[in-house]
């Protein structure tokens, strides 16, 4: 025989500043048979408010990693039957979205009542089951439009930067030098040779 | 003058070197490498499909004007809805694997009731697959297969059609609207055994059949509104039933007696139930073995299987006479009785046409109402690699002379669907690919010297147009008609879906060996199918699977003799008890063709190739029997003496994950006599060395991971950030053995952190040694593990923190750590590259480390390069069915809270609680591997990259480059622009040159 228990239950609300337009307020109603527990809850996300149904059909509720699996219906309900008293972990399967996994205890004492929380950020859902994603995915590279600082702030525009510093400057900085001391320089270079060329000579 | 000279030359050269640069920065710009995909880059080089498997229910939805489909369940607990012109997927779920799909129902032309487990009732919405409504039905005693029927009728005044579903011995009526239970009764009694239940709508009754004790039907009437039972019915036989099965129709049942010789109706009229035995052979049925009843829903009939004959028995309903209408021989499947119009049925029979074995021809004859008329007719022919029919689904179509036309559903024997029209087939479905066993890479022929490129290329100005469109989409000045023409170019390059051989070693064959024992090649540019083969040494005699397809090996992989093919080694286990435990088959990877096969008179627990190849290449391989016996295979003279040489140094281990044993085998003699049986293998004694036993009580072996054999390291030592070396364990020999305790094996939900724990080993497989052991007190499996070089990664749950965690164990090598720095590993004269030994005495360093991870993980792999030169990445198959590469970096046990500039250097990152989950991370981008099972790698011949397929329900292939792609261009390099940068600075040299020149000139007139 199926007996049904009502939790009283306060109205919650969720508070993610991004998805603050959705009002929750869920029911989770448990109900106990001989072999566990039920436990029910709720997926919203923003993109199911506008789109419809079509959305929630690949959205998919897991249990310990596949131990159960639940499909999401139109209004985003779930719900796993014969769920034994314990600690359980929750994951939801939305391709395009990141939902935290939710640790959900069953408590055996409370005739199967439900306590939640996210794993990922150690918030406790109260109340009630009802997961959002914490943020949107997007498995591709953006393409970054064409900027010509973009280029310049890469390291190939820095090297050639540099480069042209190096073309541009270190001529200036020749002219700079006295042409009467350049030229006495060079005349001492060419008066004492290197070791080098001397060890050359030698070799000869 | 001079002066002015120099200032001029410099300016030329000033200017020139200015070209240069630009030319640099614009050749820097077109390679700037990518880690991700693109949106625009999905298809370039991946590929994904999707498959549902071998179907077991088909309903079709053909009237109305809607879309017409038909909806499958399957028995890789898919449901899926496709279409009926084409065989596309609509809409598909794949349920868990605990929830077989048992009943399939379309109800009211627009829901999909299936019952799963006999627990589970479910309502879909045909159009777009959405669950409508779920309900559970407590699970009652009884192991019979649950029923449902969708009602014609509404009994709780919705105004939607309500079902009934029959669960062990429990009727129970659920609402149509939203599954919520209208009545349930317990129809079970004393010695009660309802089997099934039929529904008279007029009377709005339902009747529940089944056995009473093992000598007696009973029918139970319920009334449908109220849910109460009416009224019961029973009836003695004089013989002893066979309860296994009772077919059930409206006016009568059958069952067989115990011992097989007569068949036993009861038909059930209003006065009561009159019981009828009649004996098989009275039908002219001599039985051979014991008869079968078949579960084929026909109307007026049954079908029966008398070894390999199947034969149609009509039932008087009145009077429960039966009489023989058809026998057929050999493979032959007859589909459910299909109602069209005027209440009339038909039925489909497929049967192989007899000579027609070679052709795979068969004949589908639809029998009318009476079954001596033949309502159509035709003959089919089928590819071979198809096999036989296994099911047929009947559909009828309207033909435009208001007759009615047949079309069938067949799923052949190699698990394939099709769809079979006017004798032609419409479009088939390669469904067996839902269900890969083993996969394995091949390599394509060599280019020949008649096949160029420049005949798949298009000519010059067309590819330079090419690029110069993709150099306006680059910078977005593209118009839409223009992106979609790059876009189209880029998915469809001509020389990716070549048979040959590559330069870069991406184009490969991956031969995939399916549950249905066959064997099939697709081609890595584009995944379309090569070849395909039903492995004819597999097959029973009448399609079906008798042998189990278990492993793929590669035995001939020719590298020298490059015209030599390619061949692969399918082992394949009996799948029932046979007089053969094993078969081996021998196919050509290029053609597809089996060589040869050969059955095997030992059981084989496991195989492997040994790393030592004969003459012709062929890889000497080891198969080890039951009684710890190896058989060497080739059984040639060369194999043998080749192998004596190395006898010494082969050692093998068995893990026994029943008893907790890993033990380890040396080989030691030739048994003299397999000589002359050599073509089953030579035969070797084994010898025990050594075991390791893991107490019952604490610890159950989970994971057991070993390095892939043909895994190449680039470099033994390790070069820290302060100039020092580490030297890396690379024990080919190690394994790694995770145990978790008992109790908390599989449930998550039941153990307490307490009393589970996890314990990690590093085993030596030559001598037993255990090297490394930690424990992880409060963890619990499933374990997840992957060995690579001289690390481990493995994945557990942590029950503590109910998170998943990953940890890392690196071994390094202490007894090397006298010849230190840079230096001296390059110059000095140390034994880096010495071979390491099990026996010798080594001081083995292990580091680890753990982290948090968010998902569960079904499967865990890494990428493999050609040299091994190129960072590793983990390939993670999370739990939401995607693949997650992960930098093996983010698991280094010398990662710290705060790294030191020099190991910052060295990449080392700063240590997090968590392992962090790039979104750009996941190679399957924007696709679902629905059921992901496993990754397999494959080295490319470009050392940055690695081929990526991984296999489930579905296929996805893709290629990763875990250091970016440093050793070739990328994709979008842009070649226009090159060319045009060259051009542009060719004049502009001219152009400075010409001014150049003037300059001076005036200058000398100065």
């Amino acid at each position: 025989m199926i007996t049904r228990f009502k939790s009283l239950m306060a109205s919650m609300v969720l508070v993610d500043s991004t998805l603050e337009s959705l009002t929750s307020s869920v029911n989770a109603p448990l109900v106990n048979n001989n072999e566990g527990y039920v436990v029910e809850g709720r997926v919203k996300m923003p993109a199911l408010a506008g789109k419809g149904v079509s959305k929630t059909s690949n959205i998919k509720v897991v249990i310990n990693g596949g131990q159960k699996l639940s499909f999401v219906r139109s209004d985003g309900s779930f719900a796993f039957q014969g769920v034994p008293a314990g600690t359980h972990l929750l994951e939801v399967v939305a391709l395009g979205y990141f939902f935290s996994p939710v640790r959900v205890d069953v408590s055996s004492r409370l005739q199967g009542q439900v306590r939640a929380s996210l794993v990922e950020t150690g918030r406790s859902l109260p109340d009630s089951l009802v997961l959002e994603p914490l943020r949107e995915e997007y498995y591709y590279e953006k393409r970054e439009p064409f900027s010509a600082m973009g280029l310049l702030k890469s390291p190939m525009g820095l090297m050639i930067g540099f480069m042209v510093v190096c073309v541009f400057l270190l001529p200036k900085l020749m002219d700079q030098i006295d042409p009467e001391e350049m030229k006495r320089v060079q005349e001492e270079m060419r008066n004492k040779p290197s070791p080098l060329s001397n060890l050359l000579q030698g070799r000869t | 003058m001079a002066h002015h000279r120099q200032s001029l030359n410099l300016q030329q050269q000033q200017q020139q070197l200015l070209l240069l640069l630009a030319f640099v920065f614009v050749l820097g710009f077109l390679t700037s490498s990518c880690h991700a995909l693109y949106e625009d880059q999905v298809g370039v080089w991946d590929w994904h499909q999707q498959y549902i498997g071998r179907v077991k229910h088909a309903v079709f939805q053909t009237q109305g004007s809607g879309r017409k489909r038909v909806v499958v369940a399957t028995e890789q607990n898919a449901l899926a809805s496709l279409n009926l012109r084409t065989g596309e997927i609509y809409w598909r779920h794949v349920l868990g694997e605990s929830d077989p799909i048992d009943v399939l129902e379309l109800a009211s032309g627009k829901y999909v009731m299936t019952l799963s487990g006999g627990t589970n009732v479910r309502a879909w919405h045909l159009p777009d697959g959405v669950l409508i409504w779920e309900a559970a039905i407590p699970s009652s005693k009884g192991s019979n297969p649950p029923r449902l029927v969708a009602l014609p009728v509404d009994i709780d005044y919705d105004k939607i059609n309500d079902l009934l579903v029959l669960s062990g011995s429990v009727l129970t009526a659920l609402s149509g609207q939203d599954g919520t239970t209208i009545w349930k009764v317990d129809i079970s009694g004393k010695d009660v055994d309802i089997r099934d239940v039929i529904v008279a709508t007029e009377e709005l009754k339902a009747y529940g059949v089944g056995f009473i004790g093992d000598s007696g039907f009973t029918v139970i009437e319920i009334d449908l509104q109220a849910g109460t039972i009416t009224d019961r019915k029973t009836a003695m036989t004089s013989e002893t039933l066979s309860v296994t099965e009772l077919l059930v129709s409206k006016q009568f049942a059958v069952a067989l007696d115990s011992k097989g010789t007569h068949l036993v109706t009861v038909s059930i009229n209003a006065n009561g139930l009159t019981v009828l035995e009649t004996a098989l052979s009275s039908l002219s049925l001599n039985a051979v073995g014991l008869p079968k009843l078949l579960p084929t829903k026909l109307d007026g009939a049954i079908s029966l299987a008398l070894g390999d004959l199947t034969a149609i028995v009509a039932v008087d309903p009145t009077s429960g006479e039966l009489r023989t209408v058809e026998t057929l021989v050999g493979a032959v499947a007859v589909s459910d009785s299909l109602s069209v119009a005027n209440s009339k049925h038909s039925v489909a029979i497929i049967q192989l046409l007899e000579g027609g074995h070679s052709q795979n021809t068969f004949s589908l004859h639809v029998h009318g109402e009476d079954w001596t008329e033949v309502v159509q007719k035709e003959t089919v022919k089928l590819p071979s690699h198809r096999g036989h029919v296994q099911k047929v689904f009947l559909n009828a179509y309207l033909r435009t002379d208001r007759t009615h036309g047949f079309r069938a559903l067949v799923v052949g024997e190699d698990d394939s669907l099709l769809l079979l029209q006017q004798g032609e087939i419409v479009w088939t479905r390669e469904d067996e690919l839902a269900s890969i066993v083993d996969a394995k890479s091949a390599e394509l022929p060599l280019e020949r010297d008649g096949v160029s490129v420049a005949e798949v290329e298009h000519d010059l100005a067309e590819w330079l147009k090419g690029h110069f469109l993709k150099l306006k989409a680059t910078l977005f000045l593209a118009s839409a008609d223009e992106i979609a023409a790059v876009q189209e170019s880029r998915l469809n390059q001509a020389d990716k879906t070549k048979l040959t051989r590559d330069h870069n070693g991406f184009r490969k064959l991956l031969l995939v060996l399916t549950k249905s024992g066959k064997l099939l090649a697709l081609h890595t540019g584009d995944g379309r199918i090569v070849w395909s083969l039903l492995i004819p040494g597999f097959r029973a005699p009448h399609g079906g699977p008798q042998v189990c397809p278990e492993k793929l090996l590669l035995w001939q992989v020719p590298h020298q003799h490059a015209e030599e093919r390619p061949e692969v080694l399918v082992l394949g286990k009996s799948c029932s008890t046979s007089d053969f435990p094993a078969v081996l088959s021998w196919v050509d990877a290029y053609k597809g063709i089996e060589l040869h096969t050969m059955k095997l008179s030992y059981p084989v627990t496991h195989a492997f190739g040994l790393p030592l190849t004969d003459s012709s290449e062929q890889r000497l391989h080891l198969f080890v029997d039951d009684q710890a016996q190896a058989h060497l295979l080739p059984g040639s003279e060369e194999s043998l003496d080749l192998f004596l040489k190395q006898k010494d140094n082969a050692y093998f281990y068995e893990v026994d994950r029943t008893k907790g044993i890993i033990e380890g085998y040396g080989i030691k003699g030739l048994v003299e006599s397999s000589r002359q049986t050599s073509s089953e293998g030579y035969l070797f004694e084994t010898e025990k060395l050594w075991s390791v036993v893991f107490p019952e009580e604490t610890e159950s072996i989970a994971t057991v991971a070993t390095r892939r054999p043909d895994e190449v390291v680039h470099t033994q030592a390790k070069v820290l950030g302060n100039r020092e070396v580490l030297f890396k364990y690379l024990n080919k020999n190690m394994i790694f053995v995770a145990t978790v305790t008992p109790k908390s094996v599989g449930l998550l939900g039941a153990a307490s952190p307490e009393d589970s724990t996890v314990v990690a080993y590093l085993i030596d497989t030559v001598t037993g040694r255990i090297l490394h052991r930690v424990t992880h007190p409060s963890m619990q499996g499933p374990v997840h593990a992957v060995l690579s070089e001289n690390w481990v990664v493995y994945h557990y749950f942590n029950l503590r923190n109910h998170r998943y965690e990953m940890s890392v164990l690196e071994t390094y090598d202490q007894s090397r750590v006298g010849d230190k720095g840079v230096m001296q590993l390059m110059l000095g004269r140390h034994n880096a590259s010495a071979p390491l030994s099990s026996y010798s005495s080594s001081n083995v360093e292990v580091k680890g480390q753990s982290y948090f991870f968010t998902y569960t993980v079904k499967t865990l792999t890494v990428t493999t390069t050609a040299r091994g030169i190129t960072s590793k990445q983990l390939l993670l198959g999370t739990v939401t069915d995607q693949v997650l590469a992960l930098d093996k970096r983010l698991l280094d046990p010398r990662r710290s809270a705060t790294p030191t500039p020099s190991e910052r250097e060295e990449g080392i990152l700063p240590l997090t609680d968590a392992i962090p989950i790039s979104p750009q991370g996941y190679l399957t981008n924007g696709y679902q591997v629905e059921g992901l099972r496993g990754i397999l790698t494959i080295p490319a011949r470009l050392e940055s990259t690695c081929l990526v397929f991984a296999y489930g329900l579905d296929l996805f292939y893709t290629r990763t480059a875990p250091s970016r792609t440093y050793d070739s261009l990328t994709e979008d390099f842009s070649y226009a622009l090159l060319l045009m940068t060259i051009v542009a600075l060719l004049i502009a040299i001219a152009v400075t040159y010409v001014l150049a020149e003037r300059k001076e000139l005036a200058e000398k007139w100065k």
